[in-house]
């Protein structure tokens, strides 16, 4: 058994087998294989190795003749280790006695050495792990030959583990079979953690090493409420995990019941709960959650494909599915909200050394207004199918906004032109998520129709902090009380000048501070859907005076950990912590 | 007739190349090992190891300055271990 400690970014607890995904992307494949096969496993398992002694042998005598014979010196200690007598037994004996597939046996021996080596004083005698994996790798491409199987051919449940993963890699996965994800590294506002919140699986992010110590098939538990990651639990672990997610289904199977019922504090005070989202199917999650909206459509994933800059066409597509799926409820869809190292259809920034800080988001969509024009037209021509709302990512200063609703303008005037039908009042809106939208958000709310609060980008500016960065991330604080003022400074504004607004960082999900949201005087919150049943049950709980109270109380506060220790207090002492 | 004999022998070496008994010395190793049928075997302290594997080998750690006995066992074991010994001795490098 080995546990490993990372960051929980998507809560839920899930067991089963592990997919470990390298650089190359190898799926192991189960781990068992049929007794009467043992034998034709040993025979393919004997063909890998020779196919792999050939290959290596082949690099060697062309590097050697390229390079000069110490250059193939390497090879011939690679070639020596796929020769090695003990190493073949080994691999034969886990396959004859434990029916593993020659896979894993291979994974299981050569992942053992590696971390013999790994664990060796000696820096030289350690690096030597890298020809393990390198070993490894060119046996298991010999083993699989094309067998080689894609995230999207899963034909089993599994937990994916692996050093990080990009945007089309997720994008392609079965979601019918993908139970969790691990990733060495990434933070809370990674993309596997998007995308697990879509899936509503549990992932733990930032982990540190440790695909060197698991093979495909392992067993695996994911702790996406502690941050936890079990690898090979021993059976009174795994026992415990079970009555976890036994008890959790319970739970949700009760929450359940609270879908009709309105979201309203104790004492009657009407709160919207709407749903962020990704990816147009997420719909259907937010209805049955019984979600009053969408609070944030994220439109990221439609320029994720590199192949292609996405048409007016396909984004039209997508909003019209959202739109019509939650009429009338609002849907607000954010534009673009990514920076320029991640779409190839921009032309790339020369000179980013901060990309938090570089060419990002709004800056980009008014940088290439073509990009943003066709965007924008998609969701003019989508709203009449429902009730739309455009918000802009990112704005630090009234210009920016200014120039992006004479854009806007720009495009109605073009659709009026051509006769397409559109919603002329359509709301517009922005994000508020960093500190200078916050310190003039008394001008920027006459120019607005409602605001949102990004609560994860504006922990991170205010507090200068790259929450993905992992000797910086504990700085990275929702409870400090540095962005507490400011979203309090932010909601006075809005309601003076009664402008709607709503919080859709990951704070609002977290149920430790719905009492404190409410008291500073927030009424829609826009939640991962999966956490719509739990804060719509702690709204239906709490009473405003006492919110108001616990908002008062924390502006006397003077740090992180006091805010947290106090807000984890009346948590637990509210008479109704548990009750539906 | 001449009768094939096996013989036992030990010599004790010392590892003085500066990088130790890494992967390319420890292939060095095992193909000159190979090339007798005598058993051969490495030990440290209290670790014994297969001369003719070269991972078991690498796991030794055997660095610069480390002792070892070099055990080997069969008809050819004497030869072996004048082979094995000159080969640690110098350094592993080429003659």
């Amino acid at each position: 058994m080995h546990k490993l400690q990372g960051i929980a970014v998507s809560p839920g607890i899930a067991i089963g087998e592990a997919l470990v995904m390298d650089r190359e992307r190898f799926r192991i494949p189960r781990r068992m294989v049929a007794r009467d096969a043992i034998t034709h496993e040993l025979e393919r398992l004997l063909r890998g190795l020779e196919a792999t002694a050939e290959e290596i042998q082949k690099n060697r005598d062309t590097i050697a003749r390229e390079l000069g014979p110490q250059y193939g010196a390497i090879f011939s200690a690679h070639l020596q280790m796929v020769h090695d007598e003990q190493l073949r037994n080994e691999i034969s004996d886990l396959i004859r006695e434990h029916q593993f597939s020659p896979e894993y046996a291979v994974s299981q021996v050569l992942r053992r050495y590696a971390k013999v080596f790994q664990a060796l004083e000696s820096a030289q005698l350690a690096e030597r792990s890298h020809d393990i994996f390198d070993i490894e790798k060119r046996i298991l491409r010999n083993l699989l030959g094309h067998r080689r199987e894609e995230l999207s051919q899963l034909t089993s449940p599994v937990l994916v583990l692996a050093h990080n993963l990009t945007p089309s890699e997720t994008a392609n996965l079965n979601r019918d079979f993908v139970r969790g994800f691990v990733t060495e590294i990434g933070g809370p506002g990674s993309h596997t953690a998007i995308v697990a919140q879509g899936l509503e699986i549990p992932a733990v992010v930032g982990t540190g090493k440790f695909l060197g110590d698991v093979s495909g098939g392992d067993m695996v538990i994911v702790d996406g409420e502690h941050g936890v990651v079990i690898l090979q639990p021993d059976d009174a672990t795994l026992a415990l995990y079970q009555r976890e997610v036994e008890a959790k289904r319970t739970y949700a199977a009760r929450l359940q019941t609270l879908r009709d019922l309105p979201a309203e504090t104790a004492d009657g005070v009407a709160i919207e709960l709407l749903g962020n989202i990704e990816f147009p199917h997420e719909v259907t999650q937010c209805l049955e959650r019984g979600s009053d909206g969408v609070g944030l459509y994220r439109t990221e994933f439609l320029y994720l494909d590199p192949s292609r800059e996405p048409t007016e066409d396909v984004h039209y597509q997508a909003y019209a599915h959202v739109l019509r799926e939650m009429a009338p409820r609002p849907v607000t869809i954010r534009t673009l909200d990514v920076g320029a190292d991640k779409i190839t259809h921009a032309p790339s920034p020369e000179d980013e050394r901060n990309p938090f800080l570089g060419l990002r988001s709004i800056r980009l969509s008014l940088r290439n207004t073509d990009l943003f024009r066709t965007q924008l037209r998609a969701i003019l021509r989508a709203s009449v199918l429902g009730n739309a709302r455009i918000m802009f990512p990112l704005i630090s200063t009234i210009t920016e906004l200014r120039q992006a609703k004479m854009v806007l303008a720009d495009v109605m005037e073009d659709l009026e032109e051509g006769k397409i039908p559109f919603n002329r009042d359509v709301e517009v809106g922005m994000m508020v998520e960093v500190p200078a939208a916050v310190t003039m958000i008394d001008h920027f709310v006459r120019e607005v129709d409602f605001i949102s609060i990004g609560t994860n980008d504006l922990i991170q500016y205010t507090l200068a902090v790259d929450r993905s960065n992992k000797d910086v991330a504990p700085l990275y604080n929702p409870s400090d009380p540095a962005v507490l003022r400011l979203i309090a400074q932010a909601m006075r504004a809005c309601n003076e000048a009664s402008v709607s607004a709503s919080l859709c960082g990951q704070m609002s999900s977290d149920p430790l501070f719905t009492a404190w949201l409410l008291g500073v005087g927030l009424r829609q919150l826009s939640v991962v859907p999966s956490a719509i049943p739990e804060i719509k049950r702690v709204c239906r709980r709490l009473e405003l005076p006492y919110c108001e109270q616990v908002a008062r109380h924390v502006e006397t506060l003077d740090s992180a950990r006091e805010v947290k220790k106090y807000l984890l207090k009346e948590q637990r002492q509210s008479p109704h912590a548990d009750q539906f | 007739m001449e009768l094939m004999v096996d013989s036992a022998a030990s010599r004790t070496v010392v590892i003085i190349n500066p990088e130790g008994l890494h992967a390319r010395p420890a292939d060095l190793f095992v193909q000159a090992a190979k090339r007798y049928d005598a058993k051969i075997e490495i030990i440290k302290d209290n670790e014994r190891v297969d001369g003719k594997s070269i991972l078991s080998i690498m796991t030794l750690a055997a660095v610069e300055g480390t002792e070892l006995k070099l055990e080997a066992n069969g008809h050819d074991a004497e030869a072996a271990l004048e082979e094995l010994v000159a080969l640690v001795s110098r350094g592993f490098t080429e003659l």
